[in-house]
């Protein structure tokens, strides 16, 4: 089935998100929306699928326009989406959440799995999907759930497949297979929408690239094209994807962590007997799925993670048992996880939200008077150095975007002298640009002899970042190996395979 | 920011696992979001089903009376306690108007000349506008100005005004903490018991009495709240649930202290206290009104309160420990700490309340001391948004109308209860601010861009989860 999207423009007010897009998807053909966060690749499939209506411009079907008043207009029509979060329920088996919505009944609405069984089996069987249908979604890992979201379109027939940044969850393996379950799917004769800003995945599956900036197409290009260039489309001006930071100059081990176990309310252990150490002036970057237990070990570093044992020592002083603020005041900066949770406070101002951990501290307060001038004067040469785009220090922060907010927490805790710096996904969400930038920095800080933990869950970051590299798996550290290490054995301990080849975990 | 926060379940489970196979306990524990819990939802809907303890609990559970109560109240309380001013005003505005109405509708000339509207509708428009307007103009002669008294009506605003504004700042500071303080009621009462008997068990030098009653006011006050408060960051317990029982216990405690020989007024069978001593009353302000020197320590409080939220690292932390919890115990805020202190300070607050109606307008300890200053209290709170001027004004503008509903009756014959219709009134448009937009025309775009029922949550939440 051929798809034609002719002049699709999406306001939101007096903001367009879309304006004037074309794109021709060719039958059997693997098409790429590539574009930065924000760009409005996601805008566009939510109007393809019928969840926005476009302020202007056709849709069209093998020649046919078509009018999808929602995503059961879009389905009917033949197109599926398999979205960035997906849409299961859990306590649900596989074959229920296949039939949710087009359930087929019997005499007297007997809902009838049976032949949902059977589509899904054959689906299985074509793909080489290893799909159980009477599994439970909440048991599967994240990697099987996705093909459940690929076999909850193909059994509705669809022809053309949207994939929404599919590969933000999948470890790199799982990554591969994805890939290889797309092409696939080509050569059955589906065309799939890939939507994705990482350029390794893209060069790697795509027939056609389309790049989309500020809400616009800038342009196609062949997969043959070099990375540095589609980069550069991307971002709208030239980018170095490499960071050429000097070797490590590791001096004195200040920071050591000894069986750090953190057991979660219910009784799990979530972090489990976790030794390493960082030296000043050495990046120590932890990789590993997302869930791994990365967010407990830091929160238990940090001290607001209750049941923790073992023993975390920073120049010497135990940090364990400390109240957070005094870990802080121990010279630690940290960047949690998930900054629009942890890390700002959204109705606050940028300038208020730039001292958050430092309200209390001179210049900024005296005793219990705090210093509007001063945080304001902090809050200019902050937004200047990180180049935090905001209207304004009063704006609050909430009203930033994803890659601003973030600059705004890394620009806090990188603005006093520091002796541990912990930074948790520290570019997630962050435009090409910015993360060279916000890179260069965290280097910066190893350059001036400040021991760093990186944890990431994007393997090119800690590629590019770590001096060592630890593995986290299943709460237990797989291995810690330098940073010179190649992808596929990463991939392997991401997954709970050691770098000898044992198998860590159950 | 669902999709933001929301964790995919199981993402721990190994990759090579079969399908079937069950993984235990490898779903990461979520963290504790920040947003709501349960509990909150809960809390919510029993303060909003029993109007902060007003009224007994319904039967049947107020989430079971209505299709829509559920995921974002946490968000919506704090949209409508802390919204545009702008939607309070409007509020208030359209609140008159249908208050009016009402007004109108019992006056018998409006009867009379609908009768024959279709022969002469300005007959009746007359009418309407005379009922609606001679009321009104009643109610601002009672409550600020009439060429008999001058500006005396004026400085009974101020006066009944006085505990208003400050049980309403104690409710706004701990609402800004993101505490849901119901309980100014009872700390009113409690503070006003301590004061009360200090005023009238104790005999002390004139200015040093004055300060001993405020001082034990406020200390009973401050006392009453962070129980709350304590319970709260201790053991979770919601704080809507324990101020709504706080309120009980003060006042049956009151109530069985009346009774007792250390409070009953010698001689006297129905409960009531002594008359406190002359020096332990707050001094008159201006000659021939009831207007008292409790008016000038709410303009001071009402400062106060603005500095320590603005300008205070305290309030800093209350904001941040009331607007994002989870990101101020990142920055090393001591989070349970913080809700205490919160409640304490709401409590004192109240407290000075309390102080105002024993040292200031009663001089006596009653059963009905407090009347329903803690209760109006939370809508003065609530059409001040939450702000230390804001619900100053808000709290002149209920002292007004409670001054001038007397005059309003004695000239008009308008009963005195249209002014509760009124509030109540004003409380239901803040608390649906989308009615106020829609009836103004501030929706703009609203219908247009209104995609599909079903689809909308799915956009919003692809949308957030897409656009960074």
């Amino acid at each position: 089935m051929k798809l034609e999207l002719k002049g699709i423009s999406k306001a939101f007010g007096t903001f367009y998100a879309n304006q004037d897009i074309d794109l021709v998807v060719e039958p059997g053909q693997i098409h790429c929306l590539l574009g930065e966060n924000g760009a409005g690749k996601s805008t566009l499939m939510n109007v393809l699928y019928g969840l926005y209506e476009p302020t202007a411009g056709q849709i069209l079907l093998d020649g046919r326009p078509v009018n999808f008043r929602g995503p059961g207009d879009a389905m009917a029509a033949g197109i599926g989406m398999v979205h960035q979060h997906f849409m299961l329920v859990p306590v649900f088996t596989v074959a229920e959440n296949v039939a949710l919505g087009a359930e087929t009944t019997t005499f007297g609405g007997v809902l009838s799995i049976e032949e949902t069984r059977k589509k899904i089996r054959e689906i299985s069987a074509q793909y080489g999907f290893h799909v159980d249908p009477d599994a439970l979604v909440e048991d599967l890992p994240v990697g099987v759930q996705q093909r459940v979201e690929i076999i909850k379109a193909l059994v509705r027939k669809a022809k053309v497949l949207i994939l929404d940044e599919p590969t933000a969850v999948l470890t790199p393996q799982e990554t591969d297979e994805l890939l290889d379950i797309m092409r696939q799917l080509r050569d059955g004769g589906t065309s799939i929408v890939f939507i994705s800003h990482k350029l390794r995945e893209v060069k790697a599956v795509s027939d056609v690239i389309t790049v989309i900036r500020r809400g616009r197409v800038v342009g196609d290009a062949p997969p043959t094209a070099p990375t540095t260039e589609l980069a550069s489309m991307m971002v709208g001006r030239p980018v170095s994807l490499t960071l050429n930071k000097d070797p490590a100059a590791p001096r004195e081990t200040t920071f050591v962590v000894t069986d750090l176990t953190v057991r979660a309310p219910n009784g799990t252990t979530v972090v489990d007997g976790i030794s390493f150490d960082i030296a000043q002036g050495e990046i120590l970057a932890v990789a590993g799925v997302q869930g791994n237990g990365q967010t407990e070990l830091t929160e238990a570093i940090l001290g607001i993670q209750e049941h923790v044992t073992g023993s975390v020592t920073l120049d010497g002083k135990e940090l364990l048992g400390l109240p957070v603020k005094d870990v802080l005041g121990a010279g630690v900066g940290f960047v949690p996880e998930d900054r629009s949770v942890d890390g700002l406070v959204g109705p606050f101002s940028v300038a208020e939200n730039l001292v958050l951990d430092l309200y209390d501290k001179a210049p900024f307060a005296n005793g219990i008077s705090m210093n509007p001038s001063k945080v304001h004067e902090h809050a200019r040469t902050k937004i200047e150095e990180f180049d935090i785009r905001t209207p304004s220090p009063n704006a609050a922060a909430g009203t930033l975007s994803g890659g601003n907010q973030q600059k705004v927490v890394m620009a806090r805790e990188l603005s006093r002298p520091l002796r541990l710096f912990i930074a948790s996904q520290p570019t997630r969400g962050v435009d090409v640009g910015s993360i060279e930038f916000l890179h260069r920095r965290i280097v910066a800080e190893r350059d001036v002899g400040t021991p760093v933990m990186i944890i990431s869950t994007e393997l090119d970051e800690v590629m590019e970042l770590a001096d060592r590299i630890a593995v986290l798996y299943k709460g237990k550290l797989v291995g810690i190996v330098p940073s010179g290490t190649p992808r596929d054995t990463l991939g392997l301990m991401m997954a709970g395979v050691g770098p000898e080849g044992g198998h860590h975990g159950h | 920011m669902a999709t933001e926060d929301g964790k995919i379940p199981d993402s721990s489970a190994p990759e090579g696992t079969a399908p079937g196979d069950s993984v235990p306990g490898a779903t990461v524990p979520a963290k504790a979001a920040p947003a709501e819990s349960p509990q909150d939802v809960q809390a919510a809907d029993v303060a909003l089903d029993t109007a902060g303890g007003l009224h007994e609990p319904s039967l049947v559970p107020v989430s079971s009376q209505s299709g829509d109560v559920g995921h974002k109240q946490g968000n919506v309380l704090q949209q409508i306690m802390m919204g545009s001013g702008f939607v309070s005003i409007l509020a208030v505005v359209v609140a008159l108007v249908l208050g009016g109405l009402l007004i109108a509708s019992t006056d018998s000339d409006v009867a009379r000349t609908a009768g024959y509207f279709f022969g002469r509708p300005s007959d009746f428009l007359g009418a309407l506008w005379s009922a609606m307007t001679s009321s009104y103009v009643a109610l601002f002669q009672g409550a600020v100005f009439n060429p008999r008294q001058g500006f005396l009506p004026l400085l009974e605003t101020m006066t009944v005004a006085t505990p208003l504004i400050c049980a309403a700042l104690g409710v706004a500071l701990a609402f800004r903490a993101g505490l849901f303080n119901i309980g100014a009621q009872g700390q009113v009462i409690i503070s006003a018991t301590a004061a009360a008997y200090a005023g009238f068990a104790w005999h002390l030098p004139s200015v040093v009495h004055l300060i001993v009653v405020i001082v034990m006011g406020i200390v009973g006050g401050a006392i009453w709240g962070a129980i709350a408060g304590v319970l709260k960051a201790r053991t979770g317990a919601h704080e809507v649930i324990v101020t709504i029982m706080l309120n009980y216990i003060a006042l049956f405690f009151l109530d069985f202290l009346l009774n007792t020989p250390a409070f009953r007024r010698p001689g006297e069978n129905t409960p009531i206290s002594p008359r406190i001593d002359e020096s332990a009353a707050y001094p008159p302000l201006i000659p021939g009104s009831r207007l008292h020197f409790g008016f000038i320590v709410v303009v001071l409080l009402t400062i106060a309160v603005w500095w320590l939220l603005n300008r205070s690292t305290i309030g800093f932390e209350f904001r941040a420990v009331g607007a994002n919890p989870a990101a101020a115990r990142t920055a090393g805020v001591k989070v349970p700490l913080a809700m205490i202190l919160a409640m304490a300070f709401a409590g004192a607050l109240a407290g000075f309340g309390g102080v105002a109606q024993v040292a200031g307008t009663e001089k006596v300890l009653t059963g009905g001391i407090a009347a329903q200053i803690g209760f109006d209290s939370i809508t003065v709170a609530l059409l001040g948004r939450s702000t230390p001027w804001g619900t100053f004004f808000a709290g002149l503008l209920f002292g007004a109308f409670r001054a001038g509903a007397v005059q309003m009756q004695i000239q008009t014959g308008t009963p005195i209860d249209i002014v509760l219709v009124v509030q109540s009134l004003i409380v239901l448009f803040i608390a649906a601010p989308p009615l106020i937009r829609s009836i103004f025309g501030l929706n703009p775009g609203r219908k247009k861009n209104k995609p599909a029922r079903p689809a909308r949550r799915s956009a919003v939440a692809t949308a957030t989860g897409g656009a960074k």
